[in-house]
C-alpha cells in the first residue's frame, strides 16, 4: 500500500518535473533527435533570458523586504499595544492574505492604474499627473501589498507565543527597552521572523499575476516561461521551467539555513507580556484614526472592485467618478449560462481537488508517519514538493508529460481534456492539505488507534469513527486553504485551460483584453466574495486558527 | 499450571464477572532492530490472576504487553491464550483488553460512547450495549456521567472510564500499562485499591505492568521481575522481598544495602555463616544463600534496613559512624559508614561500605560513633560474586 501511494504521488508530482527537464535536453521529446544542451546554450546566452533569473531574484528580495518592513511593525503594534478597536483593525489587516492574487492585481489596476480611480480624481483636482502602473515598481507595490501579510501574521503569533516574564527578567537585570527589544524580543522572533520571510520569497519567486498583468515588458521568469510557451518555443520554455525550479531550490535550501528551527523555543510557554496601553486620550484617538485610515487604504482597492463592477459598460468616459451604477453586469454575468460557467468550473474543480488531496493527503500521512524510514520520508517529501515549486513549473511540467501518450512509461494525453486542469489543482493542493493533516496526525496519540484495535474495530472502522473525526480540525483548515487557493488560482490555469475548463480568473483576463471592465471586475467581485465564504466557513471550522 | 479452557473469544452474555483463563508466555524472543528486548521468556499466568510484571525501565515489561495485546509481532516462541496460541491474531480478534497508560480514550465521544465504543464495533443490540455500558458505569462507581465529555472529568475518572471501555466487551485478559502513573500521588493510593477491588470484582485475568514496587506489591497477586529482557524471578510480594533469587531482586524491591562477605561455614538448609570483609575480626553474620556456595566463597550479602538495629552506647557488633538521617515519621532510616577494620572504630577516619539502618521513629535523633547489630529472624541473603561497591 505505501508502495502505491508513494508511486502515484511520485507519477503526479516528480515525473512531470523530470520530463520537463529531460525534454529542455531533447530526451523523450515528440520531436525525436537525440539528447542536445543546444537549448540550455541558448539560454545561457540570451540576455532576456538572464534578466528575466536575475529580475526573479532582485524583484523576490525586494518584495520581502517591503513585506517585512509594513508588516513586522503591524504586528507589533498590534499584539503589543491595546488601541481602540483593536481584534477588527487587527483582522482587517490580514484579509489580503484571503483573497486570490489576481483579484488584488486588478483591483490595483483599477484604483491606481493610468486611468484609474485614483488618477482620474487627481486630474479632476486640477493636477496635471499622469502615470503608468507597470514595470518593476508596479510589481513590488503589489507584492507589498499583498505579502505583508504573511509577516504580520508571523510576527503576531510569534509575539504571541513569548514569555512576558523574560521581559520582566531582562528589566530587572537594568535593560532599557531598546536593549530588550533587540537582545529579547526580536532574537526570539526570528523563527517567526524566518518562516515569513521563507513564505514571502518563494511566494514572489513563482508570482506570476502581478508580472503578467503590470510586467509589460518586464519579464520574470514565470511570465518569460509563458511568453516562450505561446511563441512556440517549446523547448527554451522548459529550459526555463528547469532553471526555475532549481532556482526555487536553491533558494529554499538557502532559506531553511537561516530559520533556526525549534531551538531558540523555550521549553516553557508562560503568558505573554502585558498589551501597552496608551495613556493619554489624545493618543488612543489618534492611534484609532492611524488604524481606520490604515484599514481604509488596504481595502480599498476591493472597494474600487465592487465599485467597477456596478458601472455599465460605455457609461463612463472622463468623468472622474463613474456618473451611472447598476447591477447590468451581474444581471449580464448571471443570465448567460455561458457566463456562469466559469464560476461552476472553478467551483466544481477547486472541490474535486481539494477532496482528492484531502484523502491522498490522509492515505500519505498515515502511511508516512506509520511506516516510517524510506517511504515514509519519500511520501513525505513528494506532499511538499509542489510547495517549494512555482506553480508556472508544474503547470509547464505537466503540459510536457501529460502530452504524449505512452502509457508505458506512464504518460497520457491529458493536455487539452477536461482532467488536466483539476490533476493539476491537486498537485498544488498536496502540500496545502498535506502540511495540515501531517501535522494533525503527528499531534494524535497512536495508542488511540490501539486502544480502537484492542476494543475490536478493524482498519476500516478505526479510520472513520477515531482518526477522521479527531483530524477534522486539520483537515478544514489544509482542505479550505487549498479549496480558496485553487478557486482563484491563475498562474496554472493560464497554461492548461480549455475552453470548457476556464475558470473564473482565465474569463477575468479575457474580459479585460477585450475592454469589458465591467464584467472582469464582477468576476472578481465574485471570486472575492466565494473566497470570503469560503474563509469565513473555514475559519469558524478551524477554530479560528489561521 | 496452565488450565485446559476453550472459551470463545468473544463471550456473550451479560454478567460483570468473567471466569478467568490462561496466558502463558513460552520461550519468547523479541528484538528491536539490533536490541535484544526479551531473550526467550517464559511464563504462566494462571486463570483469574492478578499478576504485575515488574522491571526498571527498558527491562521489557511493556513490551511483553504489547505483544500480548497483539500491536507488535514476536520474533519467536508462542503466546496462549487459554491455551490457543494467539501471535497470528490481530489484536481486535484477541478478546484482550486493555487500559493504556494515557487511558487512550476517544476525547471526541461521550463517556458513554467511550465504553459503548466496542460494543457497537461487535455489532450488538443497542439495548443490550446500552445495559452494558450502565453496567461498566456502575461497576466503576461513573454512573450519571454518560454525557459528559472527556476533558470535562478529572484524571482519576478518565482512568476509571478507560478502565469500563476495556471491560465492556468482555475480554479474555485484561492489561494494565502502568495504569496509575498519571495520577498524582494522593489520588494514586486511594485509585489502587479501586482498582484491584474492581478487577477482582469480574475475575477477569489480569496482567499488569508497572514500574513501581508498591503499586506491583499492592496490585499484583504474583510478581514477574525482569531485568534486561529476561525474568529474574516469579513469585509472591513476601517472596520476592524475603527470599530474592538474585542480587538485583534484593536491590531492585524494597531497599537493601550490600557488603561484601566470605562464606565462613555452611549449615543444614540454606543457612551459612559469613564473614564481612571490612570488619573481619567482628562477629560473622547468619545469613542464607544458594546451597551452591561453598565456605572461602566471596559473596555479596544483601541486608535490609529493618533487619538491623543500631546502638550508640558500644557492645558488639560493626563499629561506623553515623553520616546521615532520613526521618520518615514512624521509622528513622540512618546511613551508617561503616569502618574498614574495627581498629579504625571512632577515630574518625572510617572508610567502609554504607549500609543503611531502619530504626522506629522514637530513635530518631542519633548521632556519631556506633555499632550496627543484626537482629535475629530474619536472615540476608547472599549472592556469589566480589562487589565492593554497597547499594543502600
Amino acid at each position: 500500500m505505501p508502495w502505491l501511494v508513494l508511486a502515484f504521488l511520485v507519477w503526479l508530482v516528480g515525473y512531470p518535473l523530470l520530463v520537463v527537464a529531460a525534454e529542455a535536453f531533447g530526451i523523450g521529446s515528440p520531436g525525436g533527435g537525440g539528447p542536445t544542451t543546444e537549448a540550455f546554450r541558448s539560454f545561457f546566452t540570451r540576455a532576456d533570458e538572464w534578466n528575466a533569473m536575475w529580475r526573479t531574484l532582485w524583484i523576490s528580495v525586494l518584495s520581502t523586504l517591503a513585506a517585512a518592513a509594513i508588516g513586522v511593525p503591524l504586528g507589533f503594534l498590534f499584539e503589543r499595544n491595546e488601541i481602540p478597536g483593536r481584534r477588527l483593525l487587527g483582522a482587517l489587516v490580514a484579509l489580503p492574505v484571503a483573497l486570490p492574487p489576481l483579484v488584488g492585481v486588478i483591483a490595483f489596476l483599477f484604483l491606481y492604474g493610468e486611468s484609474g480611480l485614483a488618477a482620474r480624481g487627481l486630474q479632476t483636482l486640477g493636477l496635471d499627473v499622469s502615470w503608468r502602473l507597470t514595470g518593476a515598481w508596479a510589481i513590488l507595490l503589489v507584492h507589498a501589498y499583498s505579502m505583508y501579510v504573511y509577516f504580520y501574521l508571523f510576527t503576531r503569533a510569534g509575539l504571541s507565543g513569548q514569555d512576558g516574564a523574560a521581559i520582566e527578567a531582562a528589566q530587572s537585570l537594568g535593560a532599557s527597552r531598546r536593549q530588550i527589544l533587540f537582545r529579547v524580543t526580536l532574537p526570539r522572533l526570528r523563527p517567526a521572523l524566518a518562516g515569513a520571510t521563507l513564505l514571502t520569497f518563494m511566494t514572489s519567486l513563482g508570482s506570476f499575476s502581478a508580472p503578467y498583468i503590470f510586467g509589460g515588458g518586464f519579464r520574470v521568469m514565470t511570465t518569460q516561461i509563458v511568453a516562450s510557451k505561446l511563441n512556440g518555443e517549446l523547448r527554451m520554455a522548459y529550459v526555463e521551467t528547469t532553471m526555475l525550479a532549481l532556482l526555487a531550490f536553491a533558494s529554499l535550501l538557502l532559506l531553511r539555513r537561516i530559520d533556526p528551527g525549534l531551538d531558540l523555543a523555550s521549553g516553557a510557554r508562560g503568558t505573554p507580556p502585558a498589551r501597552r496601553r496608551l495613556r493619554s486620550r489624545g493618543a488612543r484617538v489618534a492611534a484609532a484614526a492611524g488604524g481606520w485610515v490604515l484599514a481604509g487604504v488596504l481595502l480599498l482597492p476591493h472597494a474600487t472592485l465592487i465599485l467597477m463592477s456596478l458601472v455599465p459598460p460605455n457609461t463612463w468616459t472622463v468623468e472622474a467618478f463613474p456618473p451611472v451604477l447598476g447591477l447590468v453586469n451581474y444581471g449580464e454575468l448571471l443570465s448567460s449560462t455561458e457566463r456562469l460557467r466559469p464560476a461552476l468550473n472553478s467551483i466544481w474543480m477547486a472541490a474535486a481537488a481539494t477532496l482528492a488531496a484531502v484523502v491522498v493527503g490522509v492515505m500519505a500521512a498515515r502511511l508516512s508517519l506509520r511506516r516510517g524510514g524510506l517511504p515514509g520520508r519519500a511520501l513525505e517529501a513528494m506532499m511538499t514538493l509542489p510547495w517549494a515549486i512555482p506553480g508556472t513549473v508544474f503547470a509547464l511540467a505537466l503540459a510536457a508529460a501529460m502530452s504524449v501518450n505512452a502509457p508505458w512509461v506512464g504518460r497520457f494525453v491529458l493536455v487539452g481534456t477536461l482532467w488536466i486542469l483539476p490533476l493539476a489543482y491537486l498537485v498544488r493542493s498536496l502540500p496545502l492539505t498535506g502540511r495540515s493533516i501531517f501535522a494533525g496526525l503527528r499531534q494524535l496519540d497512536p495508542r488511540l488507534e490501539e486502544a480502537a484495535a484492542s476494543l475490536g474495530a478493524g482498519p476500516l472502522r478505526t479510520v472513520l469513527r477515531i482518526v477522521l473525526p479527531l483530524l477534522r480540525p486539520a483537515v478544514i483548515a489544509g482542505a479550505g486553504l487549498a479549496f480558496i487557493t485553487m478557486l482563484g488560482d491563475f498562474v496554472t490555469s493560464i497554461v492548461l485551460y480549455t475552453y470548457d475548463t476556464r475558470p473564473i480568473s482565465i474569463e477575468i483576463q479575457s474580459s479585460l483584453r477585450i475592454q469589458e471592465t465591467g464584467i472582469a471586475a464582477a468576476y472578481g467581485v465574485l471570486l472575492m466574495l466565494l473566497s470570503a465564504a469560503a474563509f469565513i466557513a473555514w475559519d469558524d471550522r478551524a477554530g479560528g486558527r489561521l | 499450571m496452565a488450565r485446559a479452557e476453550n472459551e470463545p473469544a468473544r463471550p456473550t452474555g451479560c454478567q460483570v464477572t468473567a471466569s478467568g483463563v490462561s496466558v502463558r508466555f513460552d520461550d519468547v524472543f523479541k528484538a528491536f532492530d539490533d536490541t535484544v528486548v526479551l531473550a526467550g521468556v517464559s511464563l504462566t499466568v494462571e486463570p483469574g490472576e492478578i499478576f504485575a510484571l515488574l522491571g526498571p525501565s527498558g527491562s521489557g515489561k511493556t513490551t511483553m504487553l504489547r505483544l500480548l495485546a497483539g500491536f507488535e509481532q514476536l520474533d519467536r516462541g508462542r503466546l496462549l491464550i487459554a491455551d490457543e496460541a494467539v501471535e497470528h491474531l490481530p489484536p481486535a480478534r484477541r478478546g484482550v483488553g486493555m487500559l493504556f497508560q494515557s487511558y487512550a480514550l476517544f476525547p471526541h465521544l461521550s463517556v458513554a460512547e467511550n465504553v459503548a465504543f466496542g460494543l457497537k464495533v461487535r455489532g450488538g443490540a443497542q439495548g443490550e450495549a446500552n445495559a452494558r455500558v450502565a453496567e461498566m458505569l456502575e461497576l466503576v462507581r461513573l454512573s450519571g456521567f454518560e454525557q459528559r465529555r472527556i476533558a470535562e472529568l478529572s484524571g482519576g475518572q478518565q482512568q476509571r472510564v478507560a478502565l469500563a471501555r476495556a471491560l465492556a466487551p468482555r475480554p479474555r485478559v485484561l492489561l494494565l500499562d502502568e495504569p496509575l502513573s498519571n495520577l498524582d500521588p494522593a489520588l494514586r493510593e486511594e485509585t489502587r485499591a479501586d482498582l484491584r477491588r474492581t478487577v477482582k470484582q469480574t475475575g477477569i485475568t489480569t496482567v499488569l505492568v508497572t514500574h513501581e514496587q508498591e503499586e506491583a506489591f499492592e496490585l499484583g497477586e504474583r510478581i514477574g521481575l525482569l531485568n534486561e529482557g529476561g525474568l529474574e524471578q516469579v513469585g509472591g510480594p513476601a517472596e520476592l522481598y524475603r527470599d530474592p533469587a538474585s542480587r538485583f531482586v534484593a536491590t531492585f524491591v524494597g531497599r537493601c544495602s550490600v557488603l561484601p562477605g566470605v562464606v565462613l561455614e555452611r549449615h543444614g538448609g540454606d543457612e551459612l555463616t559469613v564473614r564481612l570483609e571490612s570488619q573481619p575480626h567482628a562477629e560473622p553474620w547468619l545469613c542464607r544463600g544458594d546451597s551452591g556456595l561453598r565456605a572461602g566463597e566471596q559473596v555479596d550479602v544483601c541486608v535490609r534496613p529493618e533487619a538491623l538495629e543500631l546502638s550508640t552506647d558500644g557492645g558488639s557488633g560493626l563499629a561506623g559512624r553515623i553520616e546521615a538521617e532520613r526521618f520518615t515519621g514512624s521509622n528513622s532510616f540512618y546511613t551508617v559508614r561503616l569502618a574498614s577494620t574495627r581498629s579504625d572504630a571512632g577515630d574518625g577516619s572510617a572508610a567502609g561500605p554504607a549500609i543503611e539502618v531502619a530504626m522506629p521513629g522514637s530513635a530518631a535523633g542519633m548521632n556519631g560513633a556506633c555499632v550496627v547489630r543484626q537482629l535475629p529472624g530474619e536472615p540476608p541473603s547472599v549472592f556469589a560474586g566480589a562487589s565492593t561497591e554497597s547499594d543502600p
